[in-house]
């Protein structure tokens, strides 16, 4: 255990440009990465908006696209590389600058150091060098937009050699790709710096009788999250490298011999084209963690709060987290069955994921069995919350299917793989966020959002997530290939009616965000002001003397915690619950 | 009331979630695979069936439980109570229910793969080549000398018809390769399909013959099936390979085999 925080203090910043630009507070930085994360969500929204509408009715002008871009929407009609190039930041753009800075960067910057009784992060211009790289790694995705023949159109997993061999293999796949791999080469050292921040602070700065032990489950959460983070970056980082390499320098890491392509021969030999699938996925199913575990730590520490009660082992959810960390480098193949690895290995590939099924459903039933008999409370946060492990199911149970190579001949690459993970880790992870922004927003901004809005927020965002991915479950078992800018196969013609449908559900869905992005605006101005602990919530946030915090986040008090912060359901003099500093009972020492 | 409205939404949305899967028909489209033309596709159908039992359950269950539980504890403001047994139970039932089903379930698959995967093509199979580029398909056969005609991917000439880069001025056994556009073959006779890329990643997957491959750039792969139905059959490409992705395709034609004989006889003229 540590004495609280020892890190030289940094003084309160006066100007405009230090308190709110170039900021070194946690706090700042963790709005910084949520505001972020809130734009290129939208952005990436829209892009889907557009590929659904095309994808359905294909003669219909997008009104303002064609001015938008001349050349991959003459007359507002997207052409088949324009559907790839959306389809491809679509992908970039919510992976990277909304599923990872989200639950992980944004929550865990704000409240990682207040949970554990810190002043600050551990390395505060680190921080706040992480979050101005990964804005400046945006940029140049975005840039790509904007470039002579337009944003690349090899998916968000950009397999070699369509990403590497430059503009031979197609539109956007010169100057577009490039940037798309010198984006995330930079993202990925915004993340690496974030990642060891994280490490750092939460081993370091514990306040006193802060021990791991004591530490909430989200705290648990972003630590985990963290140690993934690292490991899973470190590898992207030099395969990005190698690609802009294969793509500027003339190396040939992931390019065999003997291409023609455009009617060129490639002036390339040696490299591996499952190389660069290898490494990628070495980092890409970690990251799927990196965007879940997050969300499974604020729901679990939310539930609990509004249960009223404790979860039935909270430290089985957080083994478990570790277990499923642990795992999460060992299945990178299941991405590759079908890739011409040796048949071999998707048999070692298959077993390790079936067992990750196994901390999974601890976790379900763990988080089902406590809202047994508990006194739950119905808020927005909790309902998200609910919705969570909902969508968790769903998304889940669709990957027993994928965890077998024999099905995945059938399923691989069709709309099923798409069904499952846009459930498990986009919308299960955003519920995660949304739970979060409802439940923390009172001590991000000193006022409460607006219930009812929030609730309606709630119901047609279920409603319309699941009238979204189910379908795209059904369209899978019809073999429904992914990634096509239109159906025109005989077999795909029919299934045209489930489109149709499941563009309206987004539409719907997406047009429901405008009322969270109401409650946002109007709350932060116009909410209710909000108690100092409106949820009688006992973590360390909720011990600060003010909402928001002041800069130092306890005003120069260091706290000393006494227990885990799951104490609910007794008595106290505060009611059923007691603060982490809560010194009531005897033979409890910090 | 968020609570009780939540409780009935999720059951209702499970329920009316698995109807189409029973049914194989949603908005009067078929949402099921297609009739299986292969000798070794029963076993994927019937492993598909038994996961989506086990799956489908699973889900179901969970669902339900999840809404009887909140509807039963929303608002509640009384005495709390733990789930019988606590975590114990829980973390047993998970282990020995979830875990157990799902690696035995995986082992029973590994069955099907192995039928595809592990066992070379028999020595008897009829070998056609195809090659996948941008944005097509193209087959070969090795004609009567039974021998292939090395590539030379420099020669690759569409405009002459040379889709595969062959030399016949200076190769011997090019000479009689067929070339086609059509992947022809006859029922119930094995093929051997040497997979060649001539310049990204594609892949060939035809659904009635429950067979997904990619293809690799730089690595030849050998895949080996029986088609059992006469008719013509979608080959599509599902893997990214550029803007015209989504209109790489080319037909399975199944024929008798006196029909392929002929139309092999016709294609060496």
């Amino acid at each position: 255990m540590s004495e609280a925080s020892v890190h030289a203090a940094h003084a309160v910043p006066t100007s405009f440009i230090r308190k709110h630009v170039f900021s070194l507070d946690h706090k700042v930085i963790g709005l910084q990465y949520y505001g972020l994360a809130l734009v290129a969500v939208f952005t990436g929204m829209v892009l889907s908006w557009i590929m659904r509408i095309h994808l359905v009715w294909p003669n219909s002008p997008i009104w303002g696209l064609g001015w938008l871009s001349k050349v991959g929407a003459p007359g507002g009609l997207v052409t088949p590389e324009y559907y790839l190039s959306l389809m491809t930041m679509h992908g970039t753009l919510m992976v990277f600058f909304v599923l990872t800075n989200a639950p992980f960067a944004a929550f865990g910057n704000y409240f990682l150091p207040i949970q554990i009784g810190a002043e600050d992060m551990a390395f505060p211009r680190f921080n706040m060098m992480s979050f101005w790289t990964t804005f400046v790694a945006f940029l140049i995705l975005i840039s790509a937009f904007f470039v002579g023949d337009g944003p690349p159109l090899s998916g968000w997993t950009a397999y070699a050699p369509l990403s590497a061999v430059g503009g031979d293999s197609g539109p956007g796949q010169a100057v577009g790709q490039t940037l798309w791999g010198l984006s995330i080469f930079v993202f990925c050292i915004a993340s690496l710096l974030g990642s060891l921040n994280f490490i750092a602070t939460t081993l370091d700065l514990r306040t006193k009788g802060m021990t791991l032990a004591r530490m909430p489950i989200c705290t648990w959460a972003w630590f985990i999250t963290s140690c993934i983070s690292l490991l899973a970056f470190a590898v992207l980082l030099p395969a990005c490298l190698l690609l802009i390499l294969d793509r500027v320098a003339g190396t040939s890491f992931f390019i065999p011999s003997g291409l023609n392509i455009s009617d060129h021969l490639q002036n390339h030999q040696g490299g591996s084209p499952l190389l660069w699938q290898h490494l990628f996925w070495f980092f890409g199913h970690p990251e799927v963690y990196i965007a879940i575990l997050p969300a499974m730590g604020i729901v679990s520490h939310i539930l609990i709060n509004n249960m009223r009660k404790p979860l039935l082992s909270h430290k089985t959810i957080i083994y478990c987290m570790m277990g499923i960390g642990f795992l999460s480098y060992m299945v990178w193949g299941h991405h590759m069955f079908l890739s011409g690895m040796n048949p071999w290995s998707a048999l070692v590939f298959s077993f390790p994921t079936l067992v990750i099924t196994i901390p999974a459903t601890i976790m379900t039933l763990i988080w089902l069995g406590s809202l047994y008999g508990s006194n739950l409370r119905i808020n927005s946060a909790s309902l998200f919350c609910l919705g969570f492990i909902s969508m968790f199911v769903s998304g889940g149970v669709s990957g027993f299917f994928l965890a077998q190579p024999s099905i995945d001949i059938y399923l691989h690459a069709t709309y099923f793989v798409v069904g499952h993970f846009h459930m498990v880790m986009g919308v299960a992870a955003i519920m995660g966020v949304f739970a979060g922004t409802y439940f923390w927003f009172p001590k991000m901004t000193g006022r409460m959002m607006s219930e009812t809005l929030g609730k309606w927020h709630f119901f047609l965002t279920l409603i319309g997530t699941y009238a979204i991915f189910m379908p795209f479950h059904y369209l899978g078992l019809a073999g429904n290939v992914r990634r096509y800018s239109a159906f025109t196969d005989d077999f795909l013609v029919p299934l045209l009616p489930v489109h149709k449908f499941i563009t309206y559900a987004a539409l719907f869905t997406g047009a429901a965000q405008l009322i969270f992005i109401f409650n946002l605006i109007y709350s932060r101005f116009k909410g209710k002001p909000a108690p100092d602990n409106p949820w009688e919530c006992t973590s360390l946030e909720w011990s600060t003397p003010s909402s928001p915090p002041p800069f130092d986040n306890f005003g120069g008090q260091h706290l000393v915690v006494y227990h885990d912060p799951y104490q609910y359901g007794v008595k106290s003099s505060t009611g059923d619950y007691l603060m982490q500093t809560a010194p009531e009972r005897s033979g409890e020492t910090p | 009331m968020g609570g009780k409205i939540f409780a009935v939404l999720i059951i209702v949305i499970a329920l009316a979630s698995a109807v189409p899967v029973i049914h194989h028909t949603f908005l009067g489209a078929t949402v099921a695979p297609p009739e299986d033309i292969s000798t070794h596709g029963a076993e994927i159908d019937k492993q598909l069936d038994e996961t989506m039992i086990e799956a489908g359950l699973s889900f179901l269950a969970a669902q339900i439980v999840l809404g009887i539980f909140v509807w039963g504890s929303a608002g509640r403001n009384g005495i709390l109570k733990n789930f019988p047994g606590g975590a114990k139970y829980l973390v047993i039932a998970a282990i020995l229910l979830v875990g157990a089903e799902a690696l035995a379930l995986g082992a029973i698959g590994t069955k099907a793969w192995a039928r595809v995967y592990f066992q070379p093509a028999s020595a008897d199979a009829m070998p056609v080549q195809v090659q996948a580029g941008q944005f097509a398909f193209y087959f070969r056969y090795p004609g009567p000398d039974g021998k292939f005609g090395a590539l030379h991917p420099e020669k690759i000439d569409e405009g002459n018809a040379n889709y595969f880069g062959l030399d016949p001025a200076n190769d011997v056994d090019a000479r009689d390769d067929i070339q086609s556009g059509e992947f022809v073959v006859p029922v119930n006779k094995e093929i051997h399909l040497m997979m060649h890329a001539k310049d990204v990643g594609h892949s060939f997957y035809v659904r009635e013959l429950r067979i997904q491959q990619d293809f690799v750039p730089g690595l030849d792969l050998n895949l080996h099936f029986t088609a059992t139905k006469v008719g013509k059959y979608e080959i599509v490409c599902t893997q990214l390979c550029g803007l015209g992705h989504y209109n790489m395709k080319a037909y399975l034609n199944v024929m008798s085999q006196d029909d392929f004989d002929k139309w092999l006889k016709a294609q060496s003229q």
